[in-house]
């Protein structure tokens, strides 16, 4: 049994990972976890990450659990081209320092908004109160201006001249608000056109292929009460 | 000039990156600053374009912050011995691994209880109850995780030996501890990875490192803290008002 990835393209994460594998020609067995029927709770799953949550990779008895360390392994173990993880100490700090930040900082915002603003309404049929999700869009746009001044600024991408991990992370977390119908490229010129730059590196097809679950997210039927029961408490956290 | 850090021991990534340099005997000019006085909102005191918060390393013209980033670049470049980040693939991914984790529960979740004590109070606000007793529910299954799935049956939380991860864990568990959480308390394993790392990194440079913390509360408590500025104070309220 070859490289297995444990992915549900609903995520963010899992989004990257698979860009990643797939662009880099990475063989892999996809094991797809539907994180919204609780897939990710199974007992055969907590043997391949303890913590169940995805994505997660199994490569022969070797179990890997979160996407940097995923994203890295993967990079290293299958010598994938420099840029997407340079060797250079600056240019990789450069990488570690954007990995770093967007944890906490745009994951928790992107999460928050598209929940917020589509989820919750849409499949868990919960009321978010308009101060809420006010000050997460606030907030989202926040990362967003950080993220133009602080990481992009005059670069063609996030931590140089060419593509790395960090834009795999980047385009994938900003893809859940776009797709709960945030205009976060609307009035931002410089981040448009380096998702342009990104979508063309990676490829279109490739591209509209990860984030084909997410985009059609906003149709999904109401989710059946057995769901909502299931779920609601899980994403509490989330309403904050 | 040589590499800079700029640091409040009062954070806990600040911690982490301070007592990784020290140990390792990397030169640095420590430029220290003080966030209650909002330093780091204070184009004097910190490096232009970086982004008002602590760690910064500037080394040369080259900045950088955050502390993952920076242990990594520092145990790079100046060639620590090779279980801080070691050069085997997998054994360096579990160090990965923990940090992501980390950022999801650890960080933040153990500075609260500062927050509550001395922080909040500092500007005349009270922590409601209800988000404290979350916080100490979230404490407690993070410390529970802490021990299950990452110490197990080891020494240290990814390996045999000392890593990153485990500096940058004691660090924040050492915010809440310091301010009289008992963290350790029925808790008999972590308590002994706890001694372990400090015997490893040596009872000076622990006491040196967390003397910060260690005397927060007292400092609160004889009004010795300052007066935070009015734009430390809205951003304070910002941050507690994160509290989940």
């Amino acid at each position: 049994m070859g490289l297995e990835l444990y992915l549900d393209l609903l995520s963010q994460p899992c989004r990257a990972v698979y860009i990643f594998a797939k662009k880099n020609r990475i063989p892999f067995e996809l094991r797809t976890v539907d994180l919204l029927k609780g897939q990710h709770f199974s007992d055969a799953f907590a043997q391949v990450n303890p913590l169940r949550k995805v994505p997660a990779l199994k490569d022969g008895d070797f179990t890997l659990a979160e996407s940097v360390a995923i994203l890295l392994y993967l990079s290293r173990k299958y010598e994938t081209p420099d840029h997407w993880y340079p060797q250079d100490l600056q240019a990789r700090a450069c990488v570690d320092e954007y990995l770093a930040w967007q944890h906490t900082a745009l994951r928790s915002a992107c999460t928050r908004a598209m929940w917020q603003k589509m989820m919750f309404p849409v499949y868990l049929g919960v009321l978010v109160p308009p101060e809420t999700l006010a000050s997460t869009l606030a907030e989202l746009d926040k990362c967003l201006q950080l993220l133009e001044d602080k990481f992009l600024k005059d670069k063609d991408f996030l931590a140089g001249p060419h593509i790395s991990v960090a834009d795999l992370v980047a385009i994938t977390e900003l893809m859940h608000p776009v797709s709960a119908g945030c205009p976060v490229f609307k009035n931002r010129p410089k981040l448009a056109a380096w998702r342009q730059r990104v979508e063309a590196a990676i490829g279109e097809d490739l591209f509209q292929e990860a984030h084909k679950t997410i985009l059609k997210a906003k149709d999904l039927p109401p989710a059946d009460p057995a769901v909502k029961e299931r779920l609601k408490p899980l994403v509490q956290v989330l309403l904050h | 000039m040589g590499l800079e850090l700029y640091l409040d021991l009062l954070s806990q990534p600040s911690r982490a990156v301070y007592i990784f340099a020290k140990k390792n005997g990397i030169p640095f000019q420590l430029r220290a600053l003080d966030l209650l006085k909002g330093h780091h909102l204070n184009p004097e005191f910190l490096p232009a374009n970086s982004l008002q918060r602590v760690p910064v390393l500037k080394d040369g013209d080259f900045l950088l912050t955050e502390s993952v980033a920076i242990l990594i670049y520092l145990s790079i470049k100046y060639q620590t011995a090779d279980h801080w980040y070691p050069s085997d693939l997998q054994a360096r991914m579990r160090i990965h691994e923990y940090l992501g984790w980390h950022g999801d529960c650890i960080r933040s979740t153990f500075g609260v209880s500062l927050w509550a004590q001395v922080l909040a109070p500092l500007i005349g606000i009270q922590v409601p109850e209800e988000k404290l007793k979350r916080n100490r529910a979230a404490m407690d299954r993070a410390l529970q995780c802490l021990e299950d799935k990452f110490l197990g049956d080891k020494a240290f939380l990814t390996g045999q030996q000392v890593t990153l991860a485990d500096i940058m864990a004691l660090e924040e568990l050492m915010q809440a501890v310091a301010i009289g959480c008992d963290l350790f308390e029925g808790r008999p394993r972590l308590a002994a990875w706890r001694q372990r790392v400090e015997a490893f990194l040596g009872a000076d440079l622990c006491r040196e490192t967390h003397s910060v913390i260690w005397s927060i509360r007292e400092l609160a408590a004889n009004k010795k803290l300052p007066d935070p500025p009015p734009e430390m104070r809205s951003r304070m309220l910002l941050r507690i008002a994160r509290i989940p």
